[in-house]
């Protein structure tokens, strides 16, 4: 016979309890990815599919029409501006379908939040976890473009390029959850999301180059465009992927090692927390509401 | 001995006609906050509730008395408006059959998933594989997806599964109902060797002959109150008068 205390159920330990419980993270998220596509001819292929197209058009209307790469003709544009955005596109794909899923993932699984009892952190996390194992594959096309253009990176660059992917991974989750739970009461949280997630393409250096923003707004305007964690982490990439593929003239965002990114890190870990405290606000009514 | 469940003057309101608009909180919130933006309705008044280890307990009302509500709360899925609840070592839930359960996975997933969500780990899971598999009588199916199950076998496969997470408390809603005559006798015969095991179980059925042969005791609601607790048959008494 049990001797445990008794506890009041319901009450978990927010984002510890997703640690405690990985193995069903596990399962939920080889869930999703077997669901995903179920039913489809192409599957998997589609997480390749949609980018590639992304980044076709973009290269073509951009990098061609627009000028923005370099060539015999346009000294101007910005040299390997195929990799260049690509390691952009890639980091943002990964914001957007992490938090976009995440944001749903709570709504999407009511029928299971309203009967049993669970850690209801998991959804959104196991959110980010799908969209970050769709990631990996966009990654590696990623490498071999770099390893056709020259690539030699340091030690220091893969570093940066990993701490960006933190920061975003974190701001991805901070933000699902946030909105995930909010979510629950209003669902025009869903269509902010889908808003920002469109902002989020243009208001980072994905398509373009910082020196354009600097130039056009000034330092100070810079500083405050520096403080979205995903221009960091977009600039992050640039600095593993796309510069040791270049001659290395091009000049990186002053202090991003020393400075930017430390701060990126400090404010995705600040919507992070913010993020958890408002979910287990609202989260205790989440069975009624749904 | 030591009690189970302590249910202790738990209130709950739900908000009926709930906006989901940001726009209609937001007119009302301009225009001083008037009137109720939505109607409460009152599911549970004070209800207290103490049940021992080993009790088995019948929850006992017509549509709407609030039986469903206080096992969600008891399960953890629901919080009290004011009041408090405490549960005493692990409890699985037969909430409503097959939540968890995904269509389009196999069931042998869908056991490990459900498992997983009623909290299992992977070893229990592993261990008691087999004899979830057998006592669903699936067979030969685990390997197929569960959307190609009949209702009765997705029963059956979810019923396996929650016998066999060991709780110490068990709740079960309205799900005896379902399934066929044999089966539906295997699953009374497992809950009353549950109960003769020592665990804590409560049950909320309309069937009150099934009922008054797995439960002792009954406890009767009422417009989210609680006006009869009693010995089972005491209970069906009064509820078929």
């Amino acid at each position: 016979m049990s001797t445990d205390d008794l506890v009041t159920p319901g009450r978990g330990l927010g984002l510890g309890d997703v640690f405690r419980s990985r193995y069903l993270l596990k399962l939920l998220v080889s869930k999703e990815l077997k669901v995903r596509y179920r039913g489809s001819i192409l599957g998997l292929l589609w997480s390749y599919v949609k980018p590639g197209v992304q980044f076709v058009v973009f290269y073509i209307a951009l990098g061609v029409f627009l000028g923005l790469e370099q060539s015999p003709t346009n000294q101007g544009g910005l040299p390997n501006y195929a990799i260049y955005l690509f390691s952009g596109i890639v980091l943002i794909n990964f914001f957007t379908e992490a938090l976009g899923n995440a944001s749903r993932s709570i709504v999407g699984n009511g029928g299971l939040i309203k009967k049993i009892y669970l850690p209801r952190q998991l959804f959104p996390v196991a959110s980010v976890w799908v969209s970050g194992v769709h990631f990996v594959p966009q990654i590696a096309i990623l490498l071999v473009a770099c390893g056709f253009s020259g690539w030699r990176p340091t030690l220091l660059q893969l570093a940066a390029a990993v701490s960006g992917f933190v920061i975003v991974a974190l701001l991805a989750t901070g933000l699902g959850l946030l909105f995930g739970a909010v979510n629950v009461y209003f669902r025009d949280a869903e269509n902010i999301v889908d808003m920002l997630l469109m902002i989020a393409t243009w208001a980072s250096p994905v398509l373009y180059s910082w020196l354009m923003v600097r130039d056009k707004l000034g330092e100070t305007f810079f500083n405050i465009y520096q403080l979205n964690p995903l221009t960091v982490g977009v600039e992050t990439f640039h600095f593993a992927f796309w510069l040791p593929t270049t001659d290395g003239a091009e000049p990186i965002p002053p202090h991003l090692l020393s400075v930017w990114i430390p701060v990126a890190l400090a404010i995705s870990a600040l919507v992070l927390l913010l993020g958890q405290l408002v979910f287990r606000r609202l989260e205790g009514r989440f069975a009624q509401e749904l | 001995m030591a009690n189970a469940i302590e249910v202790r003057n738990v209130n709950k309101q739900f908000v009926l006609r709930h906006t989901r608009s940001m726009k209609e909180a937001f007119v009302w919130l301009v225009k001083g906050r008037k009137g109720d933006l939505s109607e409460k309705f009152h599911a549970l008044k004070g209800v207290s509730l103490s049940v021992g280890q080993g009790e088995t307990v019948a929850l006992l009302g017509l549509n709407g008395s609030g039986k469903s509500t206080l096992l969600k709360h008891i399960s953890g899925v629901m919080r009290p408006d004011s009041g408090s609840v405490g549960t005493r070592g692990r409890v699985a839930g037969l909430i409503e059959v097959g939540a968890g359960f995904h269509p389009d996975l196999s069931g042998r997933d869908n056991v490990y998933l459900n498992g997983a969500i009623l909290g299992m780990s992977e070893e229990e899971i592993d261990e008691k594989f087999d004899s979830i598999v057998e006592f669903s009588e699936i067979g030969q199916f685990i390997d197929t997806e569960v959307k190609f199950y009949s209702s009765g076998m997705y029963l059956r496969l979810a019923f396996s599964v929650a016998v066999h997470t060991n709780p110490e408390v068990f709740l079960v809603d309205e799900i005896l109902a379902v399934g066929d005559e044999p089966f539906q006798k295997k699953c009374i015969d497992k809950i009353k060797e549950l109960a003769g095991e020592g665990k804590t179980l409560v049950v909320v059925s309309h069937d009150l002959d099934l009922v008054s042969r797995i439960c002792e005791r009954g406890v009767l609601l009422e417009h989210g109150q609680i006006v009869m607790d009693g010995p089972v048959d005491d209970v069906v008494a009064r509820l078929r008068r």
